[in-house]
């Protein structure tokens, strides 16, 4: 298989002194040389402002920007480019919605005790802004969605369900087929938090039906600061612009404005542009690869953590979700998450530590926080081996 | 253990485990400070592991009593007491904390980007010597 650690420069670069092995894929993923090259291209030689001026350069990008558009829509199966709002990422994308998505007092907005905050916190400023009732599904001690749960509290009040495909601090995998439709049946719309998905699952948005799906470049070998925010056009038709500026306007007189088409009319301003392109890169890039054979051998390496982390003493699991994606979480037994996560760094090895932006979930799971390491496409086992040995060796200081 | 001691062990260590063992020992030896304690009030928050902190005034002197949930925290906040307890106010603030980290290699936790309330607590502490001095 190729090897695509080398595709990665930075992943051959050595930290306090030891190989640096990677495992905070969730928190973002390296670039590999296509992006870096493409962002560089473009600033090199043809940078220039999209949609307006008359010249070579600026028809050039406005070209790379749409084709890039393009790409998104086809990487997740989405039915015109229409559907495809650039955003700042993630977080961008869900506050669009919470903006724009009209919510009546009354109204019941459902999230879970799994979510990112990302997912929890635009949700509580909207049901503050209109008396809306925010809601949260119950997680199990496994770290599953309870679905009875869902299911007792979705009502026909229900207005929009809002949760992550991929919890981003335990890996579980939701069953998200079955939370669209049961959604669909009582009239609401569904959103899904894609963040820690794309890169590792084939998205279909027309095969989950799903209302509005958000995710983040920097998590599938793009750049920060880009990110998607897809939605069905006739939802987005529906809902008001969110923020007023250039590019989102079809023609402004002081008495007033006419708003563009989609999916301009919710890109204000000018766009992250050397971002769109690096995104459509990391499309390229990922398209072009065995990406079956890499995301089969990713699971299979995150298995073999799983199992030799379980048997290791000194630490506990947290979470056993029924299907997991990229993530492991667990906590030593006699120290803090930090005291593992300094130990781990020390020897090279990047994890994270603490609650991964989750706050009602580790409050769920009983635990100020966790050490999570995640895996992306290019970890090998050594990087397994690496790991263990680096736990192993942090536990017997403590 | 005094920060001549401490010094004097570092300058002997030769590998980042040695170092981490000693500082996690060190932790190992600072008193706990009791539940009751342990409030909202006494929290400094890190977004990674907390710190407690209670300060008394002794005659002219600061007397800190210090704790966190994490180890390796509690070995940094041993070598902090080590400069700091029961000093006055004017040596409290006379005291540069990040030459000593620094000296000692260990920099990096104070920094504001590692988030494990130290710094924070530091900074708590030479306010409390400068309302007392
Ligand atoms: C599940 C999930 N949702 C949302 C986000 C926020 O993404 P971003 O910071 O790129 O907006 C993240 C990233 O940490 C995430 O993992």
């Amino acid at each position: 298989m190729h090897d695509i650690r080398a595709d990665f420069p930075i992943l051959a670069r050595d930290a306090h002194a030891s190989p640096l092995v990677y495992l905070d894929n969730a928190a973002t993923t390296q670039k590999p040389v296509a992006v870096i090259e493409a962002v560089n291209d473009y600033y090199r030689r043809y940078n220039a402002n999209v949609h307006r001026a008359a010249h070579a350069l600026a028809e050039e990008a406005t070209e790379a920007m749409e084709m890039a558009r393009a790409k998104v829509a086809a990487f997740i199966d989405a039915a015109s480019t229409r559907e495809i709002i650039f955003t700042r990422g993630t977080t961008e994308s869900i506050n669009l919605v919470a903006a724009c998505f009209g919510i009546k007092s009354g109204s019941r907005i459902l999230i879970s005790e799994m979510e990112h905050h990302s997912n929890i916190v635009p949700w509580q400023m909207l049901a503050e802004r209109t008396g809306a009732q925010l809601d949260a599904i119950r997680v199990t001690t496994t770290g599953d969605l309870d679905l009875e749960d869902f299911r007792t509290k979705l009502d026909e009040r229900t207005a929009l369900v809002a949760i992550a495909h991929v919890s981003n601090a335990l890996g579980t995998l939701n069953d998200i087929g079955s939370v669209i439709a049961d959604t669909h049946a009582v009239g609401a719309k569904v959103l899904i938090d894609g963040a820690q998905a794309v890169l590792h699952l084939p998205v279909s948005v027309k095969a989950l039906d799903c209302d509005f799906y958000a995710f983040s470049a920097h998590k599938m070998f793009g750049p920060t600061g880009i990110g998607v925010l897809y939605g069905k056009e006739r939802l987005l038709e529906a809902m008001p612009p969110w923020q007023g500026g250039g590019e989102m306007i079809e023609r402004v007189t002081l008495e007033g404005t006419t708003y563009n088409r989609l999916p301009y009319k919710f890109e204000a301003g000018t766009p992250h542009i050397a971002g769109i392109i690096g995104l459509g890169a990391a499309i390229d890039y990922l398209s072009a690869l065995p990406r079956d054979l890499l995301v089969d051998r990713e699971e299979k390496l995150v298995h073999l953590a799983v199992n030799r982390l379980k048997q290791m003493p000194g630490l506990r699991m947290v979470g056993e979700p029924r299907q997991r994606i990229s993530i492991v979480s667990f906590v030593p037994l006699d120290a803090h998450p930090h005291d593992v996560g300094m130990l781990l760094d020390q020897q090279g090895i990047a994890v994270r530590t603490g609650h991964h932006c989750a706050m009602p979930l580790m409050e769920r799971m009983c635990v100020p926080g966790t050490v999570r390491a995640s895996f992306s496409l290019y970890n090998s086992a050594d990087d397994v081996d690496r790991l263990l040995t680096g736990v192993e060796k942090a536990l017997s200081f403590v | 253990m005094d920060l001549d001691d401490i010094r004097d062990s570092f300058a002997f260590f030769d590998d980042w485990e040695d170092k981490y063992r000693f500082v996690i020992d060190l932790g190992k030896s600072l008193p706990h400070l009791e539940e009751a304690l342990r409030t909202e009030d006494n929290l400094v928050r890190g977004c990674q592991s907390q710190v407690w902190l209670v300060s008394a005034t002794v005659g002219d002197r600061l007397h800190l009593r210090i704790d966190s949930d994490a180890h390796i925290v509690r070995g940094l906040i041993s070598i902090v007491l080590a400069a700091y307890q029961d000093r006055t106010p004017e040596d409290i603030l006379a005291f540069d904390m990040e030459e000593l980290f620094s000296d000692l290699d260990l920099l990096t936790h104070l920094s504001p980007t590692r988030g494990n309330g130290l710094r924070a607590m530091v900074s708590r502490i030479r306010e409390t010597a400068r309302a007392a001095a």
